[in-house]
């Protein structure tokens, strides 16, 4: 008796806890008194991101973690509140918006903007271009090899050979072109460039490449310096030497100390070279692109160099901002991009909610038919399961930063079945125990040891595969999985906490205990007068040792038996604990 | 009293029983033919249909279209619609949440032409742009959920299968239950293949709900198994007490089923009838067929499986044997 309103005492304190965590957290925090919801009962835009990798390269943690966290402060750059960023998987960015983005939000997003200076080794009119820019290039030849074309001394074997013949000494030797790189080179067409957007090279290699607009074809040298020393970016006008305007978008680079060292050496390298010669030139490489290509007019010292190119004011400023809060470390294509309008996302969850309705109010009606009065016993733990659940998931929605979403509702639905099936397992049991001839009372208890053994068993198969979904699974996958076990947890709460102190409270009172015909527990319609099992009783003590040599769990399970047996026959309601 | 306790009561005691065990032939042939019918089925259909999830593609949705004068929508508009910006493409047109929004699948578009369609679609349907949505899946999306959800699968059911053997204290019962489990994922796979039922990555959240879900079944049967035997006095042989074990919780069985099926059923009706294909109905669809069929296999392949399993233990023929001694001499009936 003490110890059910003790139950019933903890049960209290857990919901009025958790009531007070969160009507603190609505004061004096953000957070809301109804759980956040996940896209698509919003409405908003989903982007799955997956990175582009050379093959045989993996993404390490770090790397993701990286990437979210840069990709989180460009997107805050824009000004659209309440993204959400998270890593999917071992390799996937899931980016989350509300409403529907424009272009340049997603070009944000989604470009790398991996930077890379690399000294070019040779270039050419691209051949599928239509462009003719004035600038000096040597003329294209035919079948040129790269001696004709560097002047220089490697001497390619008439075999396509991809090793060099003898190992570059810096990254604007010649002899990084090999034969099979120059008919790679020769093969490459500018207008793939853009579809592909795969153009990913080893820093430590050549990179073969195209001007942004396709005007001009590259083979350019391994990275010399690299994004990641970029310390601020600017957009602004670009200034002719005598300090005036030319009209011109450009993006101002401050380097890093490092950065400036690297980059006072490449100029230093590229200015001993005629200006004629290609090699004069480095070329600033964004995601694969080459940007441009200027000449080294001077040693760059200050490490503040300028970038110019066909810019406009806009996509100056992305730029700036993309190299300032840093490349990602990897690149990323979208691989997925959902849009949901927020009617539709409101309707779902309406329709998510009339389900839940329907489901529960079917529950109910069945519980009450199957079990008269103990069916109020089932709406009522029902009900505090209900409330705790919903408790639970808006403190860890604005805790967590978990959201509700559709397979989430889904998932909690089902669980009313679930949840139900405990107490149908507490209730059978007690009916057996009933069955047996016991009092009420010692049936509620009898029936809550063996029930509540069963019910911990199934419960920890169902959160088991809770915790295993939520860890390993991916995207909706995940918010099913974790109702799903909160909603066990809960259940065990309840059961314990509620249902059974409820119940020895209840068999206590006249309308219960007493066996009324409508409170579902009534001795004489649960055939408690055929006594079947107690004809079967006897030769369970008689053959007791005999059965002990079969396992330890017999032995053990036999003093529980006898246990029951004595208390059956001694009291009604000592009221035993669980 | 409801007729359902009555039936409860002669479980119990075993005035009427059903035989779960015994005739355990019966009920593997029609597990068998079962697996048969769905698996020849499925083949005969050309495999399983995947959802645009798996296949890849670009999918736009209508909120609130204008109806023609009948209240019915005209679907060929965004047909003619895709079709006069991408000539080639081969747009699914399908009407879903109860008649508010029109849904058209194509194969994956550049983003321009996506850009263009939903424009299009927008006037064709007289609505704001803003109530055209357009998504579009990589073919690789579907990939690596699959991934994942095998990963899961094998450790879940290695784990499980661990836990159950250190409760019952024995191997057989984990083996009993993960074939039932088999069973049952064998069972709705087989049924979506079979009706052509669209895989969606709810209907894979469905199916891995039904793991938890059997096997929790099971467990709740196992446990009366492991109690009944343990208990079990003499009179009975051992396939027997499992037999009535089954039996005195068929009533529990019966109730969780239809308590489960429930809200299952109500997520189904209302996902199916007023939303159409969506999230809900596939998780629910998935999810109505493992409940049913999870109940049979517990019921009527788990426990047979279980007694198949001992039946030629040493300490399980002793007890036999003395069951059976024992009714010769006493002539009790069980």
């Amino acid at each position: 008796m003490k110890k059910a309103w003790r139950s019933l005492a903890w049960l209290a304190v857990i919901v009025v806890g958790l009531t007070a965590t969160l009507a603190g957290g609505v004061l004096f925090s953000t957070a809301t008194w109804t759980p956040k919801l996940a896209l698509d009962l919003e409405g908003g835009t989903q982007l799955i991101l997956a990175p582009r990798l050379e093959s045989g390269q993996t993404v390490s943690v770090e790397q993701l973690d990286q990437a979210v966290a840069i990709i989180r402060q460009r997107i805050d750059a824009t000004g659209v509140s309440e993204a959400e960023i998270n890593t999917q998987g071992a390799e996937n960015i899931v980016v989350s918006i509300p409403g529907v983005p424009d272009d340049s939000t997603l070009e944000r997003i989604q470009s790398s903007a991996k930077l890379e200076f690399r000294p070019v080794i040779f270039t050419d009119v691209a051949t599928s271009s239509a462009i003719n820019e004035p600038t000096p290039t040597p003329t294209p030849t035919p079948t040129p090899t790269p001696t004709d074309a560097l002047g220089e001394t490697a001497t390619p074997t008439p075999e396509l050979v991809a090793t060099p013949t003898a190992s570059p000494t810096d990254a604007s030797d010649p002899n990084w072109v090999t034969p099979a790189l120059f008919d790679e080179y020769t093969n490459f067409d500018c207008a793939t460039l853009a579809e592909a957007q795969t153009n990913v090279a080893p820093v430590g290699e050549p990179l073969i490449t195209c001007e942004a607009d396709g005007g001009f074809k590259y083979i350019l040298g391994p990275v010399e310096v690299a994004g990641e020393t970029i310390a601020d970016a600017q957009a602004g006008l670009q200034a002719t030497s005598q300090g005036g305007s030319t009209g011109q978008w450009a993006v101002n680079i401050t380097f890093n100390a490092e950065g400036t060292e690297q980059f006072a050496a490449v100029t230093e390298r590229l200015f001993a070279f005629a200006g004629s010669d290609p090699r004069n030139r480095f070329a600033i490489v964004l995601d694969g692109v080459v940007i441009s290509a200027p000449t080294t007019n001077a040693i760059i010292t200050d490490g503040r160099p300028e970038i110019s190119g066909s810019f406009t004011q806009e996509s100056a400023q992305i730029l700036a901002d993309q190299l300032k809060f840093g490349a990602l470390p990897l690149g990323f294509e979208v691989q997925s991009s959902d849009t949901i309008s927020a009617t539709l996302g409101s309707t779902q969850l309406l329709n998510g909610l009339l389900a839940g309705v329907i489901g529960l109010a079917l529950v109910v009606l069945y519980s009450f038919s199957q079990y008269r009065m103990l069916g109020s016993v089932i709406l009522a733990s029902l009900i505090i399961a209900g409330i705790i659940t919903y408790l639970i998931i808006t403190i860890l929605s604005w805790r967590q930063g978990y959201r509700l979403s559709l397979a989430g509702v889904a998932g909690l639905i089902v669980s009313i079945g679930i949840t139900v099936d405990s107490f149908i397992v507490y209730f059978e049991r007690i009916r057996d125990e009933l069955r047996d001839g016991k009092s009420l009372t010692s049936a509620v208890e009898a029936g809550w040891r063996r029930g509540f053994r069963t019910i911990l068993a199934s419960d920890a198969v169902s959160f088991l595969a809770a915790v295993i979904l939520f860890v390993l699974a991916v995207g909706n996958v995940k918010g099913f999985a974790f109702t799903l076990g909160v909603v066990t947890i809960v259940d065990i709460i309840v059961v314990s906490l509620f249902t059974h102190p409820v119940m020895q409270l209840a068999a206590r009172s006249k309308f219960f205990g007493g066996g009324h015909p409508l409170s579902g527990l009534d001795p004489r319609a649960l055939g408690a007068v055929y006594r079947g099992r107690a004809q079967f009783r006897e030769p369970v003590a008689a053959l007791a040792t005999k059965q002990q040599s079969s396992s330890r769990e017999a032995a053990k399970r036999q003093t529980i038996a006898e246990r029951k047996a004595a208390e059956s026959a001694s009291v009604l309601g000592k009221g035993k604990d669980s | 009293m409801s007729r359902l306790t009555e039936f409860g009561n002669d479980l119990y005691t075993g005035k009427r029983s059903f035989e779960f065990v015994g005739r355990r032939r019966i009920w593997f042939t029609i597990a068998l033919v079962m697996i048969a019918v769905t698996l020849v089925g499925t083949v005969a259909r050309g495999g399983f249909s995947f959802g645009i999830e798996f296949r890849g593609g670009s999918e736009f949705q209508v909120a609130n279209p204008s109806a023609l004068p009948d209240g019915s929508i005209d679907q060929t508009l965004a047909a003619d619609a895709v079709l006069s910006i991408v000539p080639g493409a081969t747009p699914r047109v399908s009407i879903v949440n109860n008649g508010d929004a029109v849904r058209i699948q194509t194969d994956q578009l550049e983003v321009s032409e996506s850009n263009t369609i939903r424009s299009a679609l927008a006037g064709a349907y007289g609505v704001d742009t803003t109530e055209v949505t357009s998504s579009f899946i990589g073919a690789t999306w579907g990939n690596d959920i699959t991934r994942a959800m095998l990963t899961a699968l094998v450790v879940f059911l290695v784990f499980v299968a661990a836990i159950m053997a250190l409760y019952f204290r024995t191997w057989k019962m984990s083996v009993a239950a993960l074939v039932a489990l088999a069973f049952d994922l064998a069972i709705t796979a087989g049924v979506y293949g079979l009706l052509g039922f669209e895989v969606t990555p709810a209907a894979v959240i469905g199916f891995l709900t039904i793991l938890g879900y059997s096997l929790y079944d099971t467990v709740v049967v196992f446990d009366k198994i492991r109690e009944n035997t343990i208990e079990e006095s003499g009179t009975r042989t051992f396939a027997e007490a499992i037999n009535l074990a089954v039996n005195q919780t068929l009533v529990r069985s019966i109730n969780t089923s239809i308590v489960a099926l429930l809200p299952v059923g109500s997520i189904l009706f209302i996902g199916a009838v007023l939303l159409g294909a969506g999230t809900l109905r596939d998780i629910a669809l998935a999810l109505f067929i493992g409940i049913l069929v999870g109940t049979y296999s517990s019921i009527f392949i788990a426990a047979p499986i279980y007694a198949l399993l001992r039946q030629n233990e040493t300490l399980v023929r002793k007890q036999d044997k003395k069951a059976t001694e024992a009714r010769s001499t006493s002539g009790a009936v069980v």
